[in-house]
């Protein structure tokens, strides 16, 4: 239980030099250029290509992480079976591969001479490069963020609730819906919010696998780095507004956290 | 056997622990199954409600079958109309109270409208109606337990089952409760199993008990057969009070309370109507003659059993009803305690205790 007493001076110190280096960034990235600037450099055609693109991917690719993420989230919660530990470990990989290494591995197995893509080409399919592409590495990298949220949401669920609403008539479909959902929804949103943010922050493993082409595959991360080559003011303001994006998530993912936190009986 | 009575006759291993046990409730009789913790109270609850399968057995409730291995018949909870209140009543926190008694109709697909008509007789019923729209977090243990229950009896159920219906209550709330609830089971219907490992309220609710001691039913009966013939430790120590169910006239202060034609002066306040009469056999003195002084409660027994208890003996006297009386080695030396003999009892009036 966190105290309402004034915190010791020296904890509170000590507790300033992370955040001031937290925030001493964030706010020279705000404050480099005026804001009419910036907005003027925000209307050519690059940037806009880019953040459109960047909110169709994420997401996209966010909505096939809860839905290919919550039967796996939920599997993991409930049931103890031989290799959850082995099935864990490789939920949790691509948090910790470097997402270049991600992005080659995506290759070797979806690109043209790739262990699956090279069938796909036969049939005439070839996502490396594409705008398909773009969502898949998303996919990837960003999944796992809300798997762990769910899991961990689905766990705190007291399943006597659920065997409750069982013997009142529900099946396990409805039981998952009108008990299991909505007393794990404050976890499932900041899921959602966090596997968002990555998807958009993501850059290695769309660089490897998509590339990088404007209008197609060149998200908003990858305006920022191209800009940077030769429009310092054009990539700063890409960069603010990834940082705004960003920022309006988490600030409506507490929000909506609060609105629906359930109180214990 | 009656229409509607649940036949359950079940064994289940888990580990190390094994479940075997065979009984049948007619309807709008309560079964009140006790014994130690761990003794499988809980697992027959579960096994009835189908969030538990049996390796072997048959569970019936009229003429329908929850589950037989031998047809290799498993019928999911939702499927079965089995009313379960849970010990801590696992109720909906996101729901008010009103969609908690709700969530059966509309479960089994009836309309929003119809099921909060139906949740709303329920409320009424059980006195709930100011609480419609309260979260489960804003209502006292008592009001949950009344909620829980409305919430299992609106779901339309053929069986009701209670797993330690006063183990989430505080002491003060019990009694007031317990007397509410005998009223609800027994307008209800319903056969009903309640679990408990309170010897108090299996007599004060069950119609008759079943002992669960280590997997396995050790005795079924009424209070009194239970206590004229102890089998077992958890059985002796359930005999260690007795118990007579009275309905008191109303009136004030010493009273009389008839128990099959035994009168018991008892003090009771103003309370009348069904209640119980409760003292340890502690309280029970044995003499050869007639009780000269005051006490109020003197009666003419007959020795049926003596039982040695590591410090003392139980005797168990017909007085007209059966009571256990405890006394020293030395008390029943002397008084030449056996089978047949006839002695004197006596019990004061202020050592009964009286409730609903």
């Amino acid at each position: 239980m966190a105290s309402a007493e004034r915190p010791p001076v020296a904890l509170g110190l000590a507790s300033s030099l992370l955040l001031l280096y937290i925030a001493l960034p964030l706010a020279a990235l705000v404050f480099a250029f005026p804001p009419a600037e910036l907005a003027a450099r925000l209307a050519s055609p690059m940037a806009l290509q880019a953040l459109w693109l960047s909110v169709r991917t994420t997401l996209v690719a966010t909505a096939l992480a809860a839905v290919l993420g919550t039967p796996l989230a939920y599997l993991l919660a409930r049931y103890s079976f031989r290799g959850r530990d082995v099935l864990d470990t490789v939920v949790d990989l691509p948090i910790t591969i470097p997402p270049v290494v991600a992005g080659v591995a995506l290759l070797l197995a979806f690109g043209r001479r790739g262990l699956l893509g090279r069938h796909l080409e036969v049939l005439g399919v070839s996502v490396a490069f594409t705008t398909v592409a773009v969502v898949m590495a998303q996919l990837l990298i960003a999944s796992p963020f809300f798997v762990k949220a769910a899991r961990a949401g689905f766990e705190t669920v007291d399943t006597r609730l659920e065997a409750a609403a069982r013997t009142l008539g529900a099946s396990p479909w409805r039981v998952f819906w009108t008990v299991t959902v909505p007393l794990a929804r404050p976890a499932l949103v900041s899921g959602l919010v966090l596997a968002w943010a990555r998807a958009l922050s993501e850059f290695g493993a769309t660089m490897m696998f998509a590339g990088n082409f404007p209008g197609r595959t060149q998200t908003l991360t990858l305006a920022v780095m191209t800009a940077l080559e030769s429009d310092l003011q054009t990539a700063v303001a890409v960069s603010a507004v990834s940082l705004g994006l960003a920022l309006s998530a988490l600030v409506a993912a507490k929000a909506l956290a609060a609105r629906w936190s359930v109180p214990r009986a | 056997m009656p229409e509607g009575a649940l036949a359950f006759d079940a064994a289940c291993v888990r580990g190390e622990f094994r479940f075997e046990a065979a009984f049948a409730v007619p309807p709008g009789e309560t079964l009140a199954l006790v014994g130690p913790n761990g003794a499988g109270k809980t697992t027959a609850l579960g096994l009835v409600a189908g969030l538990l399968r049996p390796d072997r057995g048959r569970i019936a409730c009229g003429g329908e079958v929850f589950c037989d291995t031998a047809s290799r018949v498993f019928r999911p909870p939702e499927d079965r109309r089995v009313g379960l209140v849970f010990q801590d009543f696992a109720l909906f926190p996101h729901l008010a109270v009103g969609e908690n008694v709700a969530y059966g109709a509309r479960a089994r697909g009836r309309a929003r409208a119809d099921a909060d008509r139906a949740a709303a007789r329920w409320l009424e019923r059980l006195g709930l109606d100011g609480l419609r729209r309260r979260r489960i977090a804003e209502i006292s243990g008592g009001e949950r337990q009344r909620v829980a229950l409305a919430r299992a009896l609106a779901s339309e159920p053929r069986v009701l089952l209670l797993d330690e219906p006063f183990a989430a209550l505080d002491v003060t709330t019990r009694g007031a409760v317990r007397s509410e609830l005998g009223a609800i089971l027994a307008a209800s219907g319903l056969p009903t199993v309640l679990v408990s490992h309170d010897p108090v309220d299996a007599f004060a609710l069950g119609d008759r008990v079943a002992v669960l001691e280590e997997g396995k039913l050790t005795q079924v009966g009424t209070h009194e057969e239970l206590l004229a013939r102890p089998r077992g430790g958890f059985v002796a120590d359930l005999a260690g009070l007795n118990l007579y169910r009275v309905e008191l006239e109303p009136g004030h202060g010493l009273r009389e309370a008839r128990v099959a034609g035994v009168v018991f002066h008892v003090l009771a306040d103003d309370r009348a109507g069904p209640s119980f009469l409760a003292f340890a056999p502690s309280e029970v003195a044995l003499g050869k003659e007639r009780f000269p002084g005051s006490p109020q409660n003197v009666f003419s027994a007959r020795v049926a059993a003596v039982q040695p208890l590591p410090d003392r003996l139980r005797v168990v006297l017909d007085v007209g009803v059966t009571m256990a009386a405890d006394v020293t080695r030395e008390a029943g030396a002397s008084l030449g305690l056996a089978p047949g003999l006839a002695v004197w009892a006596s019990v004061k009036a202020t050592a009964i205790r009286v409730y609903a």
